[in-house]
């Protein structure tokens, strides 16, 4: 394997930590707004943005990242896959603008119903990033037609009901991370209800990732030979049987009162084995069936470029970003504001 | 033919790009100027131990807040909208552009959104130390990200160090020929300047509205009053400057884009006129009701007092850009440029007289110019990225080429959500901005006020007209 393979293979592997760092970091945060509706009182809704309001930011920055090195190291993949999922897409800009926003104008607003908007557009905002995300990831999954180097489907082929239950399994998968960062970052009964909402979630999400693995298979024929083929069936197992445990591991700890912050953690694990399946299922495709990463990659020159800085910086990002959590570390509690 | 209203895809997707990066660029450059000031006043107030520069952080760093969040919330848009309008585009053009702008998420926009944080929350927890490293890594982080995205824009006008791949991609062949583009070093030092000198604008309008309102006692109104106006006074006529090289570059690189800016629909034999102003009439190809000096054209652009020049009558007319819009938003810029120098020069001769802060119509001027930087800056935009049509890459790839194969309906829908949702949220946000603006920044801090009748104001020299029961 000569090594500009093996580049385009790090990119693969790079971009998909991105995406997993997105995913899990913007994800309890979008989560926060997800479970606002069953938090009503002011008092809660202010404390729940404050455990988020200083590194939301950042978090949101990996999807740029995402999007950006999508660009850059495959930008046929990056071509192609916009214009396909040109709906959704476009709905979760807009839901991040609104959702960003609210995180400032909340404090500015000068009424109750001013402030509740906010909290609307907050919950809205939320709620619709994260669905519109599950469904591009069910869109890209089920497939994208190609025709030549352009994307060759119509403008509604990504709704289907397999796409519609990605985007609710990410709805509930995101208000479970944000139910196990408040139980970590609160305390006193905000703490106890997010407890009890975590445990809620957690079946549901379960049963999402349940539905969408067994699906899975049966979109594409080269998904069932990856997944049930003898003898790879012995190369994938582990993926399933670690879910499990990690399912297991983190039901009891919901139930175990004894750790705060270690729910939130064994989520973190659930989502990174979620992804790796999601890895085994596409590899070597980035459009599935459609187009390699082989295919996608911009030349040598511009991923080795890229790279060279990737290997600096992504280190130093990590260890700055890890800083401004430490910073806002412990629990937080009412009335400790910011604003 | 596939439509919206009327309009095609491109047509639709061109608008969309327009309006959102319009819109998207107005924030950043506030933020740009706005995150340096912030990093002086945080200097000084460690430097000087003089705590009207604390508060007058404090007063800005809201400020900021609301305006780099809808900066980053527009430009997530932009990051995406590559590839949803611009497909074609992207695919062939990726392998250059895309590393740059990869390079500007690496380091500068995670930069900024990891000190974010530590800056607007963290002063007591860190210590002043740590704050003011994370106050300087956010102004240093947007001026980073200016520089990225402008040596991508730098190149997409001047296009060098490539090769053509076969299968129609653009091909990287010399980073730094790519990155250190022509126009680059002219369009980056008149980009940042631009956005210093209309964040100085809108600091000196916010201090005009309060000497306005007679808070002549508030040192802190008096000081980013004064502040501003020093820079209007030095920065302006740079400004000018630097417009005018950028301009002699476009010249050289972009010859239509020039004719078009000044006019010049027909060729000259004996000396080139400066069109001050008139109507553009680009298909009959001349300027109607023209109003110019002669030959002063010429000297403006190199050349001499009798030079000859082709106009834009020698150009193929599929080659040649939009005039009138070209036309006007250039001047647009250049006026509001001279009134920026103007009113720099009468702060400097107020100041001289001691009347800085007690020169009414000074300061209804400072108020009527604070927004002046920022149109300035969306007409100067204009002018170069509408100058530049018909390409997206210049010379090489035509804006007709690089859009997606979308169904126009589709465009022309999130076109009107973008244009709704945008003027209905960044409308709120401009309004709280304008509520924080209207409050003059706090005369003392509430903990010193506690401490005895005349504060601790011992050590704070200067500080005593500021107990002043006039507020």
């Amino acid at each position: 394997m000569d090594i500009s393979l093996d580049l385009t293979i790090a990119w693969a592997l790079l971009l998909a930590f991105a995406v997993y760092v997105y995913v899990v970091l913007d994800g309890f945060d979008l989560g926060i707004g997800i479970l606002y509706p069953v938090f009503p009182a002011k008092e809660d809704r202010d404390l729940m943005m404050n455990t988020v309001a200083p590194v939301w930011d950042g978090n949101e920055t990996w999807l740029v990242l995402g999007g950006g090195g999508l660009f850059a190291a495959f930008p046929l993949a990056y071509s192609i896959i916009m214009p396909a999922l040109y709906p959704p897409i476009i709905a979760m800009l807009l839901a991040l603008v609104f959702r960003g926003v609210a995180f400032e104008f909340r404090w500015r607003a000068n009424s109750a119903f001013t402030r509740r908007f906010w909290d609307w557009a907050f919950i809205g905002g939320s709620t619709v990033a994260a669905l519109a995300q599950g469904i591009t990831l069910g869109a890209l999954l089920q497939g994208i037609d190609v025709d030549g180097r352009q994307y060759g489907g119509g403008w509604w082929d990504w709704l289907t009901p397999f796409t519609v239950i990605c985007g609710l399994a990410v709805v509930a998968g995101y208000g479970l991370l944000g139910a196990c960062w408040l139980n970590w970052k609160t305390s006193g009964e905000l703490r106890d209800k997010s407890r009890h909402i975590a445990r809620l979630l957690g079946f549901v999400t379960v049963g999402f990732i349940g539905i969408v693995s067994l699906w899975t298979p049966f979109l594409e024929a080269a998904y069932f030979q990856r997944w049930f083929a003898w003898p790879e069936i012995l190369q994938v197992s582990p993926i399933p049987v670690l879910v499990a445990g990690f399912i297991v591991l983190l039901a009891r700890e919901l139930y175990n009162e004894a750790n705060d912050w270690m729910p939130f953690v064994l989520v973190l694990a659930l989502f990174g084995l979620c992804f790796v399946g999601l890895g085994v299922s596409m590899w070597p495709y980035v459009i599935p069936t459609e187009v390699t990463i082989y295919d996608a990659a911009s030349p040598y020159k511009s991923q080795l470029f890229m790279f060279v800085g990737a290997v600096v910086l992504v280190p130093l990002i990590l260890g700055y970003t890890a800083y401004a959590y430490y910073v806002f570390r412990g629990k937080m509690e009412k009335g400790e504001g910011y604003h | 033919m596939d439509t919206f209203l009327g309009l095609d895809a491109l047509m639709l997707a061109r608008i969309q790009f327009a309006f959102t990066i319009a819109f998207h660029f107005i924030f950043p450059a506030f933020s740009i100027g706005l995150a340096s000031y912030l990093a002086v006043l945080n200097g000084m107030w460690l430097k000087t131990g003089d705590r009207v520069y604390l508060r007058l952080f404090k007063y800005w760093v809201k400020i900021f807040a609301i305006s780099f969040a809808m900066g980053v919330v527009s430009g997530i848009v932009m990051s995406y909208q590559f590839g949803t309008n611009w497909s074609v585009f992207s695919d062939r053009a990726g392998p250059v552009i895309g590393p740059l702008m990869a390079y500007e998420v690496l380091t500068a926009f995670f930069l900024e959104a990891g000190f974010l944080g530590i800056m607007l929350f963290g002063r007591e927890k860190v210590g002043p130390g740590l704050h003011m490293f994370a106050t300087l890594m956010v102004a240093v982080g947007t001026a980073i990200s200016a520089t990225w995205i402008l040596s991508v824009n730098s190149w997409m006008h001047t296009p060098q160090g490539f090769v053509m791949g076969e299968n129609g991609q653009f091909l990287p062949d010399d980073w730094l020929a790519i990155i250190f583009s022509p126009s680059f070093p002219y369009r980056l030092a008149h980009t940042l300047t631009a956005a210093y000198l209309g964040t100085a604008f809108i600091v000196g309008g916010v201090g005009a509205w309060h000497l306005l309102r007679g808070r002549q006692t508030n040192r802190g109104v008096k000081i980013m009053f004064s502040m501003a106006m020093w820079m209007a006074a030095v920065v302006a006529p740079l400004q000018v400057f630097l417009g005018h090289e950028q301009g002699l570059n476009t010249y050289e690189y972009q010859p239509n884009k020039v004719l078009a800016m000044e006019g010049h629909l027909q060729s000259y034999d004996n000396g080139i006129p400066l069109i001050l102003f008139g109507i553009p009439d680009q298909e009959a190809g001349i300027v109607r009701y023209k109003v110019e000096i002669p030959k002063l054209g010429g000297p403006i652009l190199g050349k001499g007092w009798n030079a000859s020049m082709d106009g834009l009558d020698t150009v193929p007319d599929a080659d040649e850009p939009p005039v009138a819009v070209v036309f006007w938003s250039f001047r647009i810029m250049v006026g509001l440029g001279m009134l920026m120098v103007l009113v720099g020069f009468w702060s400097l001769w107020s100041r001289y007289r001691g009347n800085l802060h007690y020169d009414r119509w000074l300061h209804r001027a400072a108020l009527l110019m604070a927004p002046s930087g920022l149109v300035a800056i969306i007409a100067g935009w204009v002018t170069t990225e509408v100058g530049r049509q018909p390409y997206t890459i210049y010379g090489l790839m035509r804006t007709g080429e690089s859009v997606s194969p979308i169904a126009a309906q589709a465009v022309g829908a999130s076109l009107m959500a973008f244009v709704v949702i945008y003027f209905f949220v960044f409308g709120a946000g401009i309004m709280y901005l304008f509520k924080l603006m209207a409050k003059a920044p706090e005369i003392g801090e509430p903990e010193s006020d506690t401490s005895g009748p005349i504060r601790t104001a011992g050590i704070t020299p200067g500080a005593g007209p500021e107990v002043s029961p006039a507020e």
